[in-house]
């Protein structure tokens, strides 16, 4: 016995999921393209590892499996984390992150919908707190498939032949080292391309395309993803107009490290974003703030995952504080 | 040095300030805990937690000299509620006070009802109406379902009965989850359908 | 669509937030004329139809009845009364099931149907120059009540707010639920009618202008409407096509859009110088006073899994399944639903009858409603947040009352949701949302009733407590004056013994003298303690009171008459023939 409405609109989690990844596609296309098949077998790592973990903590908990397993929340969260680790990380640092995020921070926290933090930059954080240097080598361009490979499999003699810090990480060191100013360290350094870091800027493109495709789609709203930019740009565009010479540009920051996939992906993640629409507005404006201010003046190469989490803290008072006014309750 | 301490020590008068205008203004009204325990008593005045009335004991529950899980009427939830109010531990209702039964009221049989008053004077909230030598009714509106007028009633012509539910006192259920998906078997019958749905 | 835009384009529409967009299904059920049911051989009319008190009965088992005729008295001024279906004989005055989702009964008059449909003499009433009071009462007599669902009594709503006035009266003609289509019918085929119904109002309420609200895909309905306040002259009327989405007819929703004015939850719409009627409401309104009939019968449209879909003229008290059967049962049909697929309520039975607020009867089958698929935790993806049309945070809602923190579900605003379902609709975890919101609410409402009573327990007993103590402080004082006047009395008569001519009995013994003036004391201390327990009674408990001194009345009658003749006692002598007003 059921109660109305009978009626249904065709929609459901793993449809929502299954968009998700859709949309990551053409990003990890132009991340095939720029960067090697690395990324491919991180992909497959982790997804691996997530679809385990999950079905094993769902057989502890006492859940029906196949239905949760299908929903693809897991799969969702293993993406991202391959997205965001680096793709010439050894395997098991792809495992270990996946199953912090699918077993910690997901399932102790009560599993789908209950987690506070996004699962995702849970096991970011504690992989970079952890293995700080290993998770600051990223491939440079057109590193071979074979090369990549002996890296995953944890051969690091090649490592330091071969790999490269990112952008970002290269241009805090550069202006951390105290001489120095942005064009010289940007100058002539393999890792800068045209805007923001070499070949990050196609998957950059990538990862805005799908975006927009998600918004379209109305799996997620402009609110986030707008806020979380415009943040990052506004205290960007503030530091560069006060200083040029040692702050970047914004279109640096807009096109280098994870801020898109963050914008676009992260933190657009419902169960652990704000969300009334101010309340993802400040979210996402917070968090925009946030990298740049931790890109700049922090010690780890990228702020996303920090920001993200900080934010997800807060979300319970910006939610209680933004409530919209209700039928009828509205001041005109 | 002297600055800071100045700017430390007027922020804590201004704010000690605050806080004390605060206090004063926002001064939730006595609401001792007595009356708070007794707000959340059933009223039901049946003297089965071993007091007079529902007043009298959540005064003793305030003393600490009952516990809370003395009253059947007010049930498992009135428990939690008083353990929730008081920061206790939860515990199940105590079987020597009695069990949680479904809300009744008290009727007077009349045609058996010989008018003996005795009944009125065991309603602890004067719920019976009559007049020595006539017959006895229940209001049941204001009946609470204490059962005290049973006992001295010689003529045995008191019952209890529960409280039926109408479609106006009908409450939706909790939601019930499935966790197995139902095999979607149509029932197919021609003359009336839902009969047997 | 012709002329029909042409009033849409001049008039500027307003936006509610939300709002959800089902399939219709419109076409089986709106291409046939209305049909007239024949007459079936037993109605079972409830009660209590509408919103407020539950009707007196003023039949008894074994009278006749005619069509129209009232068999139950509004009970108060918040009620509406109820007529005999058609002409017959009442056969029992019983609780029967409602078509209520709880499968419970009421007490309802079963007629069995004579066949011959007498109608009752009408009575004379001439609305024009009646007071608007006697109107108001008139329609409460002639049971109209709002036929969208809510059945609220109209009489009640027919009044603007005196100080504003009544700047819009808004008909809903919206019908914004799938499949249903009785008031589409009911405007093509009735356009004259309910436009005189719709003048007759703008009339009573002094209504600056009136809007009726037409869903744009009812063009038809949409034409014939403007046409019917053409030919009528009526230019204080406009005909307005508004955009499909549900809830567009919500009475609320339907206000938004119109005049751009939101009503809050709790508020009526006349403060804020609009009030809202359904077409169908319109239409019995002008039956009632202008032919002095009163609501016997309605529009109700049967569709779904059945043969036949369409819509009927059917008499309140109609089983269902003499409707259904009417139009086809098909097999496969696994619920029945009252109303759409929305809102509806399902049927515990097809025995439940035909009542006021049935729009439509909506057979359910596997392929038109799919099973639930299982539910699954909430993600806040806020879908649901985005359809609501009351602008609320439904997954809060949810939350709150799933977990039965009330209280939390209410600061959310849970009272300001009016159940639409839109929610449900588009959640992608399928959670029954309004579920929790019906149960939510249902024990709110069941919480503060026991509150009150509590409350209501907790002074009686406290008074009692504090009359118990007057009296024995009161005993006391007496005991202490008693033995005091005694023993004055005691001494001045034995002073005035020698001394006076005419000595009282009394006051030769001063004894006797006191036990006589403690026995009247007693006496009148006895009357006046007795009614001291029916102190403070509500009119309803003292109604209660009465009833019972009036069995006791009878029961003593009774008695005598046993004494005097044995076994000659009358069977009706339990009949509350009494009539209201
Ligand atoms: S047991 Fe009876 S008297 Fe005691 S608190 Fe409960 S309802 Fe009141
Ligand atoms: S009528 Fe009887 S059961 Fe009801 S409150 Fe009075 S004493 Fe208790
Ligand atoms: S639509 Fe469903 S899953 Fe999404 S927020 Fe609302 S209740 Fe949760
Ligand atoms: S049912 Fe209530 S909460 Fe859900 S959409 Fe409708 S008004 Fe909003």
């Amino acid at each position: 016995m059921y109660n109305a409405p009978y009626l249904r609109q065709n929609n459901s989690v793993s449809r929502v999921m299954l968009k998700v990844m859709l949309a990551l596609l053409p990003g990890l296309a132009a991340y095939v393209w720029q960067f090697g098949i690395g990324i491919l077998i991180q992909l497959l790592i982790a997804s691996v590892v997530a679809l385990v973990c999950e079905a094993a903590m769902l057989r502890v908990r006492n859940k029906p499996i196949s239905r949760y397993l299908l929903d693809g929340s897991a799969l969702v969260t293993a993406w991202l984390i391959a997205l965001s680790f680096p793709s010439i990380g050894p395997w098991w640092m792809v495992a270990l992150g996946t199953a912090i995020a699918i077993i910690v921070a997901k399932h102790l926290y009560g599993g789908l919908g209950q987690n506070v933090f996004n699962p995702a930059m849970v096991a970011y954080a504690v992989m970079i707190v952890s293995f700080p240097a290993l998770m600051s080598q990223w491939p440079a361009p057109h590193l071979s498939g074979a090369e990549q490979w002996q890296l995953i499999l944890g051969n690091e003699r090649v490592l330091d032949a071969i790999s490269s810090a990112t952008p970002l990480d290269a241009l805090r060191t550069g202006l951390h080292s105290g001489h120095g100013t942005v064009s010289t360290v940007t100058h002539g350094h393999a890792a800068f391309g045209w805007l923001g870091g070499q070949g990050w800027e196609w998957i950059i493109l990538g990862y805005a395309i799908g975006g927009l495709w998600l918004m379209q789609q109305r799996v997620i709203t402009w609110h986030i993803p707008c806020a979380l930019l415009a943040g990052a740009a506004a205290v960007a565009g503030l530091l560069w107009g006060i200083d040029s010479a040692h702050y970047a540009a914004p279109w640096f920051h807009l096109a280098s490290g994870g801020i898109m996939l963050g914008a676009f992906f992260i933190a657009t993640d419902p169960v652990s974003g704000a969300t009334t629409p101010r309340g993802k507005l400040i979210f996402g404006a917070a968090i925009g703030a946030l990298i740049v201010v931790i890109r700049t003046w922090g010690a780890y190469p990228d702020g996303v995952a920090f920001a993200v989490l900080l934010l997800n803290i807060c979300v319970p008072l910006i939610d209680m504080y933004t409530q919209p006014p209700v039928f009828g309750h509205k001041k005109d | 040095m002297i600055s800071a301490l100045l700017v430390m020590a007027i922020g804590a008068i201004v704010l000690g300030a605050a806080l004390g205008w605060a206090s004063v203004k926002f001064k939730v009204e006595g609401d001792p805990l007595v009356d708070k325990i007794d707000t959340i008593l059933p009223q039901t005045q049946c003297g089965q937690c071993g007091f007079p009335g529902c007043k009298p004991y959540a005064t003793a529950i305030a003393k600490g000299e009952a516990d809370i899980n003395q009253c059947p009427p007010g049930g498992d939830e009135g428990v939690r509620k008083l353990a929730d109010l008081l920061g206790r531990e939860y515990k199940p209702l105590n079987a020597e006070h009695g069990i949680e039964k479904p809300k009744s009221v008290a009727f007077i049989d009349e045609q058996t009802c010989i008018g003996c008053t005795l009944c009125i004077q065991a309603c602890p909230v004067d719920a019976i109406v009559g007049a020595a030598k006539q017959m006895h009714t229940i209001v049941a509106d204001l009946c609470t379902g204490c059962e005290l007028c049973v006992p001295p009633c010689p003529a045995d012509c008191i019952t209890m009965e529960p409280i039926a539910e109408t479609v106006e006192t009908w409450k939706w259920r909790y939601p019930v989850f499935e966790l197995k998906p139902v095999v979607t078997t149509s029932v197919v019958t021609t003359d009336h359908p839902t009969r047997a749905a | 669509m012709g002329h029909t835009d042409r009033a849409p384009l001049l008039r500027k529409l307003f936006n509610f937030h939300g709002g959800v967009k089902p399939n219709a299904n419109k076409q089986q059920s709106a291409a046939q004329p209305i049909c007239t049911l024949p007459l079936s051989r037993e109605y079972v009319v409830p009660l209590h139809q509408s919103i407020g008190g539950t009707p007196q009965p003023l039949v008894v088992a074994g009278d006749r009845v005619l069509r129209g005729q009232r068999i139950g008295a509004a009970d108060g001024n918040v009620s509406s009364a109820v007529h005999a279906p058609t002409s017959g004989c009442v056969v029992a005055i019983e609780e029967r099931l409602m078509p209520h989702a709880s499968g419970l009964s009421a007490p309802c008059v079963v007629i069995e149907a004579d066949g011959l449909d007498e109608a009752a003499p009408r009575e004379n009433f001439d609305w024009r120059s009646a007071s608007p009071d006697a109107v108001r009462d008139y329609l409460r007599d002639a049971g109209v009540v709002g036929l969208g669902g809510a059945v609220f009594p109209s009489h009640l709503k027919l009044k603007a707010n005196n100080s504003i006035g009544l700047e819009t009266l808004i008909i809903n003609g919206a019908e914004c639920e799938p499949f249903i289509t009785c008031d589409d019918r009911l405007m093509q085929e009735k356009a004259r009618e309910v436009i005189e119904g719709v003048a007759l109002m703008a009339h009573l309420m002094q209504a600056k202008q009136t809007l009726i609200g037409i869903e744009d895909n009812k063009p038809d309905a949409i034409a014939a409407m403007q046409a019917a306040a053409q030919t009528a002259g009526q230019s204080n009327i406009s005909v307005v096509a508004i955009p499909t989405r549900y809830p567009a007819g919500g009475a609320k929703q339907l206000i938004r859009v119109l005049t751009g004015i939101e009503v809050p939850h709790g508020k009526r719409s006349t403060d804020y110088g609009v009030q809202c009627f359904n077409v169908g409401t319109a239409f019995a309104i002008r039956d009632a006073l202008e032919n002095g009939l009163s609501l016997t019968t309605r529009v109700v449209t049967v569709t779904g899994n059945v043969e036949r879909p369409g819509n009927y003229w059917v008499r309140i008290g109609t089983p269902m399944h003499e409707l259904v059967e009417h139009a086809g049962i098909k097999p496969g049909t696994e619920r029945w639903l009252m109303g759409g697929p929305m809102m509806g309520i399902p049927m515990p039975s097809l025995d439940v009858p035909v009542v006021k607020a049935t729009n439509c009867i909506l057979a359910g089958s596997a392929e038109l409603f799919a099973a639930p698929e299982p539910e699954m935790p909430c993600i806040r993806c806020g879908e649901c947040a985005q359809a609501c049309p009351a602008d609320l945070q439904p997954f809060e809602m949810y939350w709150h009352s799933r977990a039965r923190n009330f209280g939390k579900a209410q600061e959310y605003h849970l009272f300001d949701c009016i159940e639409c379902g839109c929610c449900s609709y588009v959640c992608p975890s399928h959670i029954p949302l309004v579920d929790y919101y019906r149960f939510a609410k249902s024990e709110i409402w069941a919480r503060e009733k026991d509150k009150t009573a509590a409350d209501q327990a907790r002074d009686r007993y406290e008074f009692r407590n504090y009359r118990i103590e007057r009296e024995k402080e009161e005993k006391a004082a007496r005991l202490a004056a008693k033995t005091a006047a005694g023993r004055a009395a005691i001494q001045a008569s034995q002073q005035t013994v020698t001394g006076d001519a005419a000595p009282s009995e009394t006051a030769d013994d001063p004894k006797k003298a006191m036990i006589a003036a403690a026995m009247q004391r007693a006496q009148a201390q006895k009357a006046a303690a007795q009614p001291q327990n029916t102190e403070h009674l509500t009119p309803a408990q003292q109604a209660e009171v009465n009833d019972a001194e009036a069995r006791r009345a009878r029961a003593r009658e009774l008695a005598d008459q046993d004494a005097q003749s044995i076994g000659k006692t009358s069977p009706s002598a339990d009949t509350p023939n009494k009539m209201a007003d």
